[in-house]
């Protein structure tokens, strides 16, 4: 990714196109934003970078008239103006393409766009305007996408073309993105990223809120820190680098990569074999997928999220019925013997799910119950045909301090606890049971920086440990991290094999986007 | 009887029972397709007869009645969406307890104001009720074999809501893919996020809608109680709300396939009506009950077997909050 020379501003003393002036908000007790200041120029493009929770999303909640500010200013080219709905952020120029696209799926691109602009109590005039601006829009920046196509035929990375043409066709002189990049292939963000190099060299001002320091790094001029409400930090992003901002953004040093050793794979643990999963409508969704996991190795699994990795992952841990195939492990074949995940863990086969709040936990439960979870019939945590209080709380708060889960206090709702304590805690749970396998998915999904580190520490340690673990992530920066031999999934197959020696982002990120090994450059 | 007499009679009987029916699946069409389920039709439509019938009664204007259903079941359809979409309530619960309300209402007040046991007086006045209009020279038509019956039966001597209902397909069809309105309404039964995003009021849309179900809903029950029959009887809408919100899955959600179901259920309805008391061949002199339940057999048949691919609104049933 090159970084291109930021378009300068207008004229030097033209005021910012968006500035915020002491923006505070309090939620309760919870003080979300505290004062922040910042001002982003038109034809700049500014980063906005905090942990989970640092408040970047309640202030361009703010901005975009989601939420009012308790007390502070928003000024647009240098003009106090009032933002208490989307309509008006819309009509102060500004325009969001939020994480979660904003689009109705079974509308067109051309139904979506005009949505809310119609220009008229019937439709017919509105959209052949509308279909001839777009065109405009389309070729001065390069936002290609068929205006007739229904959105949810298309691909993620043209969704999000819809949604910056949504606030282009309103408008909007300042583009705020929230976390862009979350759900794209390398090659979609590196478009992506060129995309708003277009925008910004055409004087709008772009704002990147992300955790990912990456994207700050490629695409920002400027980049402002923020940490539990504050801005800690605000810097131009040519004088600082990712170790800088991690630093400022955790408060203290931080490894971005965590060190390990060359992996010393022993005897294969687990073996699949053409093992195939079809959904309800018969779709196969996993087609033939063969590969073995050995003691003392991370095997990464890298994709586009969508590409069969989660129902490798199910079917493995038994949540799912694989349709034909074969899992040998321990000595006995999980899919002729239709084993459940229980008898699979009973085996030494744990497993982290995906999606942590779904099919992990237990939200409303206490962290003591949800420490147990798949285990409570363990004799340590019963007596007498009971549960054993004391134990349960004893061992959870044992695994608290082991896995340095915040707050200690084993009978507090896991609900109130932040994303990366409560995958700690499914971590220690996992791990407790000493498995041989261990198969953990987004390990690090809505977790942050900090307890990142932790987390690819012990998945190391257990590594070294001499256990087995296989890894599914979308972040490809931690299947680079972690994994020591890569598997690279598209459409429902293993489409390519990489050694972490020779895994290059671009291999990876070809073979995401569905080019085999064998044609690749 | 000639056998076409007998189909046209049939099909005479199948516009007159696929009437209400229309109404109130395009009463909640409007409003499911805004994401609020619309389980209220059946109380809605109960309490416009039962105001329709009062109204017209005491004053001798079915138009006063008319006014009077739509307001009823307008402030009906009010109560509903001051629970489900200012206060996110569960719109099962809210619809299903206006309902058994007014099952309990309309009579409890019928009985006090007219002491007829809980229905309303009979309404023979001139004015008082629907009556059909006879198109020109129907009685003439009459005479010419098919295409002559079928003017004087099916086009001509209806009253006027039945044209209403028929013209409120297309008009509907219009709102909802030629309109801004229905492409909001789409909208936000699909993803109210965007609408909100869009700056659209979201709440706003689906109070609007919810009013549109009412006034809709206003209309069938006053065609019930002034038009089908005259005057308002315990319990009248018998699951016709329930049977509409069936045509409305039935016809995915669309204006006209909508259509072709209530006209499907309103036929097996004229048919069962028809079959009473006849003895068919092979099985004899059918029970009453059995043909009485046929309507709701198919519904249930349908539904189970044919409708797999119906896709509700995404949004339907679920309380619009900003928080993801």
């Amino acid at each position: 990714m090159s970084k291109e020379p930021a378009a300068p501003p207008s004229t030097p003393d033209a005021p910012p196109a968006l500035e915020l002036c002491g923006i505070d908000k309090r939620f309760g007790a919870v003080h979300a934003n505290r004062a922040i200041t910042f001002a982003v120029a038109a034809g700049s493009s500014h980063g906005l970078i905090g942990e989970n929770g640092a408040g970047k999303s309640t202030l361009m909640n703010i901005v975009y008239g989601f939420h009012c500010a308790d007390s502070g200013e928003i000024r647009v080219q240098g003009r106090t103006v009032e933002i208490g709905s989307p309509q008006q952020a819309i009509a102060a120029g500004i325009g969001m393409v939020h994480q979660h696209f904003m689009l109705v799926e079974n509308f067109t691109v051309l139904e979506n766009v005009v949505l809310g602009v119609e220009g008229g109590a019937l439709l017919a005039g509105g959209l052949a305007a509308a279909r001839a601006e777009l065109g405009r829009l389309a070729r001065d920046y390069g936002l290609e996408v068929p205006l007739d196509a229904v959105v949810s035929e298309l691909s993620v990375g043209l969704q999000q073309r819809v949604e910056i043409l949504k606030a282009l066709y309103r408008g909007a002189e300042v583009l705020i993105l929230d976390e862009p990049t979350a759900v794209l292939t390398p090659h979609e963000a590196d478009q992506l990223f060129a995309m708003l190099r277009r925008l910004r060299a055409q004087g709008k001002a772009v704002i990147l809120v992300t955790h990912k320091l990456r994207e700050i790094m490629a695409v920002t001029d400027r980049v402002t820190v923020m940490k539990q409400g504050a801005v800690v930090a605000e810097v131009a992003t040519r004088e600082t680098s990712p170790r800088g901002l991690a630093e400022h953004m955790v408060g203290r040093a931080v490894l971005l990569q965590v060190e390990k050793r060359p992996a010393q794979p022993g005897a294969e643990l687990l073996s699949v074999k053409a093992l195939e999963v079809r959904d309800r409508l018969g779709v196969a969704r996993l087609k033939s997928v063969s590969f073995n996991l050995r003691a003392g190795e991370i095997v990464g699994i890298a994709g586009v999220a969508g590409n069969g990795q989660s129902e490798l992952l199910e079917a493995l841990a038994g949540t799912r019925a694989a349709s034909r195939g074969e899992i040998s492990f321990g000595g006995r074949d999980l899919v002729r013997e239709q084993l459940d995940p229980r008898a699979r863990r009973a085996l030494g086969l744990a497993h982290v799910p995906e999606d942590r709040l779904r099919m992990g936990v237990v939200a409303g439960f206490s962290a003591a119950d949800n420490a147990i979870l798949g285990y409570h019939d363990a004799a340590r945590f019963n007596r007498g045909g009971l549960r054993d209080e004391a134990a349960i709380r004893a061992a959870c708060a044992a695994k608290m301090a082991e896995f340095d889960v915040r707050p200690p206090q084993p009978e507090l709702r896991l609900a109130a606890f932040s994303g990366g304590n409560q995958q700690k805690l499914v971590l220690a749970r996992e791990i407790d049971a000493d498995p041989q396998v261990l198969l953990i998915g987004q390990p690090t999904r809505g977790v942050d920086i900090g307890a990142i580190e932790f987390i690819h520490k012990r998945l190391i340690a257990l590594r070294d440990a001499g256990k087995a673990l296989l890894l599914v992530s979308v972040e490809l920066d931690e299947i680079l991290a972690l994994a020591d031999r890569i598997l690279v999934m598209n459409g429902g197959e293993i489409i390519g094999e990489l050694a972490r020696a020779d895994a290059t982002e671009e291999k990876i990120g070809l073979m995401m986007a569905g080019v085999r090994a064998e044609v690749s450059p | 009887m000639e056998t076409y007499t007998l189909i046209v009679l049939l099909l005479a009987a199948t516009i007159r029972v696929a009437t209400p029916l229309l109404l109130a699946a395009m009463a909640g069409l409007f409003s499911e397709r805004s994401g609020v389920i619309d389980l209220g039709l059946e109380g809605k439509m109960l309490g416009a007869a039962f105001a329709a019938a009062a109204v017209s009664a005491t004053t001798g204007s079915v138009w006063l009645g008319l006014g009077a259903g739509i307001l009823t079941a307008v402030a009906l359809a009010l109560v509903i969406g001051y629970a489900c979409i200012t206060h996110r309530g569960n719109q099962v619960v809210a619809g299903m307890a206006v309902t058994i309300m007014v099952v309990g209402l309309g009579p409890t007040l019928g009985l006090a104001w007219f002491n007829l046991g809980g229905q309303t007086p009979q309404l023979d006045g001139a004015g008082q009720r629907f009556t059909g209009i006879l198109w020109p020279w129907a009685e003439t038509a009459r005479e010419v074999p098919l295409p002559g019956l079928l003017y004087a039966e099916l086009l001509s001597g209806q009253n006027l809501l039945v044209y209403f209902a028929a013209a409120l397909v297309p008009f509907s069809a219009w709102i909802f893919y030629r309109t801004r309105f229905g492409l909001r309404l789409r909208a936000v039964g699909e993803n109210p996020h965007a609408v909100d995003t869009a700056g659209i009021s979201v709440n706003g849309l689906r109070y609007q809608a919810v009013i549109i179900s009412g006034v809709l809903c206003g209309f069938a029950g006053t065609y019930l109680s002034t038009a089908a029959s005259s005057g308002f009887v315990r319990d009248m809408t018998a699951g016709k709300g329930y049977l509409a919100l069936a045509a409305l899955i039935f016809g995915k959600w669309k204006p006209w396939p909508t259509l072709g179901a209530c006209l499907l259920f309103a036929f097996t309805d004229a048919l069962a009506t028809r079959l009473q008391g006849v003895a068919l061949p092979v099985v004899g002199v059918v029970p009453v009950q059995f043909i009485l339940a046929l309507p709701y057999v198919l519904t249930v048949l349908l539904l189970a077997g044919f409708v797999g691919q119906a896709v509700a609104p995404k949004a339907i049933g679920v309380p619009y909050s900003k928080e993801k």
